[in-house]
Order: structure tokens, then C-alpha cells, then sequence
């Protein structure tokens, strides 16, 4: 037996292995990047820990940046200090109305982000249906700083302020003054609650003005009812959009009570000059903005990225305090198919948690992909493309996998703000927008949210894909030179 | 092939350097190894084998010095050298979570090795280690003698020219050292060249048909075993070693009259150690002398035997007693010590 394969044989075969090299350079070079890979996966999927945090992690990160951040279930039994010093018919109808304030109850729009109700959104979901929960809880107060007291004792959230005359002054067209008080310790509600009562009280101010104009334009006969799509932009003081039509039609029906009997023409009429026309915000695709939709794209590439940055910088490094990279550099292979192994199997890994992410959030969250699937896959490729590099990087100077782990964990804090993944990059100041344009996460998230969110194609996407491609290869260049040279050192 | 070194040199070191900042690791090393030979790599922790090796193996850079395996320099033509050689590095090359076949596939594979050679080559050398009964379990669960079986097997599969062994038997019980050392030899008789380091002097002289000893970097002697041990007994110095059941002070102090004995050790109550500087009539005279004190005193000798010199009396005799903590594998000098600790683990 000894004979049969003693040296020479293994020689000779030796010898022929140079020979296939020789000719096929760059199969051979697939291949062993294949053997890699093949490796990899299969000593991943032998542990049954790290396949279960696996699929657990990117679920984590989805239920947590989902239901951490506010959405219209926290606008619900908002305690809100009312001073109501006027008692007259307006007044008494503004409270009134603020303690009838409900919002659609129920599953799917329940969901929808506050984009939805704080931010403009179409008119149509707000405040719309009667049958909901409340959004206000009201508690009287008697006077201002009483209603003040109660918000820094955290009774109240905020407070609505009516003046003494409110009434008669806004009947002699003397434009009182209506105060909101918003507790500033408390910025998300402060904000949502400002938002929502200056869209309702807006919304009010306009039907009072269209009220008393619509006198002066009376004496005509009736016309057909109100338009069925309402919201309006502000006028004057008020900002942003108008609530629902629903909304209106109470208020609208308010007025009549107060002011006595006019036709539901002459009010549209009326509606008319004070709002001579009517903003209607449209998205690019149908439907409602949903908070979600915005997330799932940064949150998909932030765990694909970093999943494939800490996986190659993390089993380089790894392999290389365990002993076993040397046996792979011992071995007659191109350095090249290391780190093309790696990458393959990396990425396949990374593309399965990209799926995880997506149909989570399509299944548990209602994102709907506008774009294709192959895009959302290619641009996920891409990001992690041009994060190879400094995965590479990064290998090739930590000597321990612990060192490895600490130069990501400082990277992934940065770069997990500065790419937009949970905050809007537009909303950040000039000079952190300038460093969020040299962070590549960026444009994958960028690019995957025009795929996912406004189905966008490769015309829409091409800045994107050509700066991560260019991001990548830039890299590359750096890294692998920067690997061959340190890993033999 | 151009500049094919003759046949039976198969590794050439010519003037090999190693720095690492300011320490020399390896400092300016030449030597060669015959085809066909175990050549043995002794010295002292830090001492600079296993850099030697690594550089042999492909795996670091020479600061200056060429060395050239099968006619291949080690660094220019790295990959040929790669295709004529394996390691047994001081670290396990296996992979856990992969089956002991798993990993002799894979590295097969590595080496371009066609699947049948590949599985015809990874049978024969599992039932050459008893390891056939437990190819399809993962390496993780194996014990270190098992693993280092299986890594053996794998540093085999392309069956080199040169096997370099680094440590081969440490932290390994005496069943598997054993069978590991047999192992070592089998594969000398089949002509594989072997580099082997090791600590153990015994390991050495039972298996190295050269050693060389290595100390601060520097080849310090190179020879056969009995070459090497002749260097601390060429002097003809005689060493006894002695158990008298009624050993006495009286008795001591009658051997030490003996014009030939230089000194005495006590070993314990009952055994000591004597040095003698044989005269004229040779170490057969000594041994009279002794045997005729002792029986003049009422001793009884349980036990006499004459001590040879061993590798382990070379290897203190050339590179003293002291401890290695300084120039140890991890553990630089002060000055610049953060990058040379970087730089040095692997």
C-alpha cells in the first residue's frame, strides 16, 4: 500500500497540478474561490447558534426600529390641558371638537407612520372616522399657568389656551389670539401634538373665515354639496395640510348651528374665496407613506453591510489567530481566491438576511416593493461590493479577531446614522450630509429606496450603482495589495 | 529547471534574516538539508525555529538571505515551493465544524488534487493513523492526539518532498507521541525529507539523522546526534552514576581520596553521581578502583551504570541555563514593544 502511493506518485501528481495551473490561471483561481466558499458555508451551517442569531438578529432589528419609533398608536389619550377663559359658542365648539378628535381605528392604517398624520400626507387619513379612540384626553384648567403647572408635572402633554372675547373679538373680526402650549421636554409628542392641533385649529380658522364671508356672497340659489376630495393647504398663520373632509363636514355643520341656516353651495362658494384653491399632495406611488417602506430599505442594507463586513474582516482575522489561514496559504493557490471565497460565501449569507429583512417587513409591516426584486438584490450586491475593501482591509491589520470586531464596532456607529438608514439624510446639517456622502451605505440605501419605495429602475438608479461600484473598486485596490503584502509580511 | 540545486539538497538557507523592528529573529542562518533526511530544528523558546519555518513554508518574508526548497526560492517562486511541501505549524490546520474527511477534502482540493487521488490518499493515511472510524465526526469533538493525527494526515495529502513538523508531539499523551514518532520514521524510510523542531532531546536523537541547534537567531552547532554529544564528552571525562543500599559518609569520603574522581554529587540517601578523570589505565581502571573502594568499605552496590552525554547536555552546554523570557515568542524587549508584539503573533 505504501508503494502504491509513495512519493514519487505524489510527484508526479504534484506535477501535473502545476501544469493545470499553468494553463487555466483563472478557472483554477474560480474554482478554489468556490473550495473556499464551500467551506465556509458549510462550517456556518454547522452551527446551530449562530444560524439561529442569525435569522433572529435582522428580525430584532426590524421589530425594534419599528415599534420603538412613534407612529399614530402613541397619538392616543394625549392628556391635554384646556383653558377656556371665553365660554362663548366658537369656544365651546373648539373644545368640543378637540374632545370628539378620534383616529381611524384598526389594523392596517393603524400602522402607518406618523409621516401619515404629522407630516404632509394626503388629507384623506386623518382624523377621519368618528368611531376610533380618542386622541385627546381633555383636562380643564382655569388659567394659563395652571395649565402650565399640569405640563411640568407631567399630567398633560400640552395645553390649548382660549382667551377671554375669544368669541366676540373673532364675531368683530379682531383676530384673537388661540395659544398651544407644548412641553418642550418632551420633543417627539410636543412635536406630533403641535403638528395636529395646528392642522386642526387651522383647519377651523379657515371655516370660520369662510363662514363669514359666506354672507356677503349670499343670495344665490343652492348648488350641488361638497367636493369630495378636500385638504386644503393653510392660510395665514396656519400651516400645513387640512384634516380630513369628514372633519370639515362636523365643523361645517357646527357652524350652521352657530350662525344659523346657509346653503351648502354658498358655504362651498364661501370656502371658495377664503381658500381660493386647494393642495392636493400626491405620492409617486399610490397609497399612503408608510414608515416602514422608508425603514425596510436602510435597514436592510445596514444588516446585509455590516453582516458581510464583520463576517470577512471577522473570519480572516479569525482564521488567522486559529492557525488554519496558514494552511490555506501553504496551499498552491492564488491570494485572489481567499478573498473571493470569502466574499461569496460572506454575501451569500448577507443576501439571506437581506431576504429575512424584506419579508419581514412585508409580511409583519405592509412594505410593498415597487421596484424589482433583481434590483433590490443587485443594489444589496453592490453595497456590500464596496464594502469588501475595507472588510479586506481591515483583516489584513487586525491580527486578532477581537481587534477586528472593535475597528467595525467604531465604524458601524458612524455609519449607521450617516447613511440615512433611520434618519433622512436631507434633514441633517450641511457639513453631516458632506460626510454622509463619503460613507457608500449611503447610496445602497439611497439606490434600494428608489427601487422599493418609488419602483425605480436603472435610469433613476445609475448615480447610485456607479458610485458604489467605483466606492468597491477603489477599495479593492488598496485592500488587496495591502492584504497580500501584510498577510506574508 | 533553471538553477536546480544538486539533487540531494533539497533545501538551501544561504545567510537567512529575519527582523522584526529591531529584534533579529532569525540572524543572518545558513544551512542544508539532504534529500531524503529528518533533520531536527532544537533551541530554546524564541530562539527563532519557527520563524525559520514559516519563512521556509512561504508564510513570512525574509528581511535578507535567500532559501531555495527543490530548487524554488521561497520567495520568488513562492507557489512552486508551495506545491512541494507540508506544515505542521505549532496551531491546529483543521477545521472544527468540518468532519476529519471534510477537512482532508478540502485541503486536497486546496492543492488541486483530483477527488479520487484525494479520497484514495486520505483512506490510506486515516487507516495509517487509526483514524478510519472517526472520519465522519467533526474535528472539534476529536481529542488534541486525535487532531493532531488528522492534521498530520492533511499535511500529507499532496505528499510532499519536505514535511516540515513544527513540534509534532507536544501536549500530547505518550500512547499517541509514540505512535507519532513511529509514524515519523515510517515516512523517513519511504525517503520524505523532514524538518522537525521539538524540545524533546530524546524525540531528537531518536528520530534526526542531523540536529541543529539553534540559539538567538543563529545556527550555534549543526552535527549528527553523537557528533553533537561528543562536544560535551570529548574531554573523557567519566560519569558514574551509583546506588549503594548502606551509602555512608565514610564511604563518600573514600571514593574522593581516589586519585581519578574530580567530584561527587549526592543524587539522594542512597545514590550519588561521580566524575572521574580517567588516567592511564582508562575508564576500565576507574571502575575497578571504584567497585574495589566501595566492597572495602562493606557497600553494596545495587546499581552502576556509566551516563552518556545527552542532546539535553549539549543543548545547556551551548545555550546556557537561562531562561528565555526575553526574546520568547510574544514578549518583545521594552522599547517598541506594542508594534513588535503586533507584528510577532500570528
Amino acid at each position: 500500500m505504501s508503494e502504491v502511493l509513495g512519493a514519487s506518485k505524489g510527484r508526479e501528481l504534484a506535477a501535473s497540478g502545476l501544469e493545470d495551473r499553468r494553463h487555466g490561471g483563472g478557472r483554477q483561481a474560480v474554482a478554489d474561490a468556490w473550495v473556499i466558499a464551500w467551506k465556509d458555508i458549510l462550517d456556518f451551517t454547522r452551527d446551530r447558534m449562530r444560524l439561529i442569531s442569525f435569522v433572529i438578529m435582522p428580525i430584532f432589528m426590524m421589530v425594534m426600529t419599528g415599534y420603538i419609533f412613534p407612529n399614530q398608536n402613541s397619538l392616543q389619550n394625549m392628556p391635554l390641558a384646556v383653558v377656556n377663559q371665553d365660554q362663548g359658542p366658537l369656544s365651546r365648539m373648539i373644545v368640543d371638537a378637540l374632545n370628539k378628535m378620534t383616529l381611524p381605528a384598526g389594523g392596517g392604517q393603524a400602522r402607518q407612520g406618523m409621516a401619515a398624520l404629522g407630516e404632509a400626507g394626503p388629507g384623506k387619513t386623518a382624523s377621519r372616522s368618528r368611531s376610533g379612540n380618542p386622541v385627546f384626553r381633555i383636562q380643564p384648567a382655569g388659567s394659563l399657568a395652571e395649565a402650565k403647572e399640569l405640563i411640568k408635572s407631567g399630567q398633560a402633554n400640552g395645553a390649548v389656551f382660549i382667551p377671554r372675547d375669544f368669541t366676540r373679538q373673532v364675531g368683530q373680526g379682531k383676530q384673537p389670539h388661540l395659544v398651544v402650549v407644548t412641553d418642550q421636554a418632551n420633543l417627539q409628542i410636543s412635536s406630533m401634538l403641535s403638528s395636529v392641533l395646528d392642522q386642526f385649529l387651522g383647519a377651523m380658522a379657515t371655516q370660520v373665515g369662510a363662514q363669514k364671508v359666506a354672507p356677503l356672497l349670499a343670495a344665490r340659489e343652492t348648488a350641488p354639496g361638497p367636493r369630495a376630495s378636500a385638504g386644503a393647504s393653510g392660510d395665514g398663520g396656519s400651516a400645513g395640510a387640512v384634516p380630513g373632509e369628514g372633519l370639515l363636514q362636523m365643523m361645517a355643520g357646527a357652524m350652521q348651528q352657530a350662525y344659523g341656516g346657509l346653503g351648502a353651495g354658498g358655504l362651498q362658494r364661501a370656502r371658495a374665496t377664503v381658500q381660493p384653491f386647494v393642495v392636493r399632495i400626491e405620492g409617486i406611488v399610490p397609497g399612503p407613506p408608510n414608515y416602514f417602506q422608508f425603514m425596510a430599505p436602510g435597514i436592510m442594507a445596514m444588516v446585509v453591510v455590516m453582516a458581510v463586513m464583520m463576517g470577512l474582516a471577522g473570519a480572516i482575522s479569525r482564521e488567522r489567530e486559529i492557525g488554519t489561514l496558514d494552511g490555506i496559504l501553504i496551499a498552491p493557490i492564488n491570494r485572489l481566491s481567499i478573498i473571493i471565497g470569502k466574499t461569496i460565501s460572506q454575501s451569500l449569507r448577507g443576501l439571506v438576511q437581506g431576504a429575512v429583512v424584506l419579508i419581514l417587513a412585508i409580511l409583519l409591516f405592509h412594505v410593498k416593493v415597487y421596484g424589482s426584486i433583481a434590483w433590490v438584490a443587485g443594489l444589496l450586491l453592490l453595497g456590500i461590493f464596496s464594502f469588501v475593501g475595507l472588510g479586506i482591509l481591515i483583516s489584513a491589520f487586525a491580527t486578532e479577531q477581537e481587534t477586528a470586531m472593535t475597528i467595525l464596532m467604531t465604524l458601524q456607529f458612524p455609519m449607521m446614522f450617516l447613511s440615512g438608514a433611520f434618519f433622512p439624510v436631507q434633514q441633517m446639517p450641511t457639513f453631516m450630509q458632506g460626510l454622509s456622502k463619503l460613507v457608500p451605505l449611503t447610496y445602497a440605501i439611497d439606490g434600494l429606496r428608489k427601487v422599493i419605495i418609488l419602483g425605480a429602475g436603472w435610469s433613476a438608479i445609475q448615480t447610485e450603482v456607479l458610485v458604489l461600484t467605483g466606492f468597491g473598486l477603489a477599495m479593492l485596490l488598496v485592500a488587496i495589495p495591502a492584504f497580500n503584502r501584510v498577510i506574508t509580511r | 529547471m533553471m538553477g536546480r540545486e544538486p539533487q540531494d539538497d533539497v533545501i538551501v538557507v544561504d545567510d537567512l534574516v529575519r527582523e522584526f523592528g529591531d529584534f533579529t529573529a532569525v540572524d543572518h542562518m545558513s544551512f542544508r538539508v539532504h534529500e531524503g533526511e529528518v533533520f531536527g530544528l532544537l533551541g530554546p523558546n524564541g530562539a527563532g525555529k519557527s520563524t525559520t519555518i514559516r519563512m521556509l513554508c512561504t508564510l513570512l518574508r525574509p528581511t535578507g538571505g535567500h532559501a531555495r526548497i527543490a530548487g524554488y526560492d521561497v520567495v520568488r517562486q513562492a507557489s512552486q515551493v508551495r506545491q512541494h511541501i507540508g506544515l505542521v505549524a505549532e496551531k491546529l490546520i483543521l477545521y472544527d465544524r468540518l468532519t476529519a474527511r471534510e477537512n482532508l477534502r478540502l485541503f486536497g482540493k486546496l492543492n488541486h488534487l483530483p477527488e479520487q487521488v484525494i479520497d484514495e490518499r486520505a483512506d490510506y493515511w486515516l487507516d495509517r493513523l487509526q483514524m478510519t472510524r472517526w472520519q465522519d465526526h467533526l474535528a472539534g469533538t476529536f481529542s488534541t492526539g486525535m487532531k493532531q493525527r488528522i492534521n498530520i494526515a492533511r499535511a500529507l495529502l499532496n505528499m510532499p518532498r519536505v514535511l516540515f513538523l513544527d513540534e509534532p508531539t507536544l501536549g500530547l499523551d505518550p500512547q499517541t507521541t509514540r505512535s507519532i514518532r513511529e509514524f515519523i520514521m515510517e515516512l523517513h524510510k519511504q525517503g520524505m525529507t523532514i524538518i522537525l523542531t521539538t524540545h524533546m532531546m530524546a524525540e531528537a536523537e531518536m528520530l534526526c539523522d542531523r540536529v541543529g541547534i539553534v540559539d538567538h537567531g543563529k545556527m550555534v552547532a549543526l552535527d549528527t546526534p553523537g557528533g553533537l554529544k561528543r562536544l560535551v564528552s570529548d574531554n573523557g571525562r567519566l560519569v558514574l552514576e551509583l546506588e549503594i543500599s548502606n551509602l555512608s559518609e565514610s564511604m563518600v569520603r573514600d571514593l574522593q581520596a581516589l586519585p581519578e574522581v574530580a567530584s561527587i554529587d549526592h543524587e539522594s540517601a542512597t545514590s550519588l553521581r561521580l566524575h572521574a578523570q580517567p588516567g592511564e589505565g582508562g575508564s576500565t581502571e576507574v571502575l575497578s578502583r571504584v567497585i574495589a573502594a566501595i566492597h572495602a568499605d562493606g557497600g553494596r552496590i545495587l546499581r552502576l551504570s556509566t551516563v552518556e552525554p545527552t542532546l539535553e547536555d549539549v543543548f545547556l552546554k551551548l545555550t546556557g541555563r537561562a531562561m528565555r523570557d526575553e526574546a520568547s515568542e510574544k514578549v518583545a524587549p521594552r522599547r517598541g514593544h506594542w508594534r513588535r508584539a503586533a507584528t510577532r503573533v500570528r
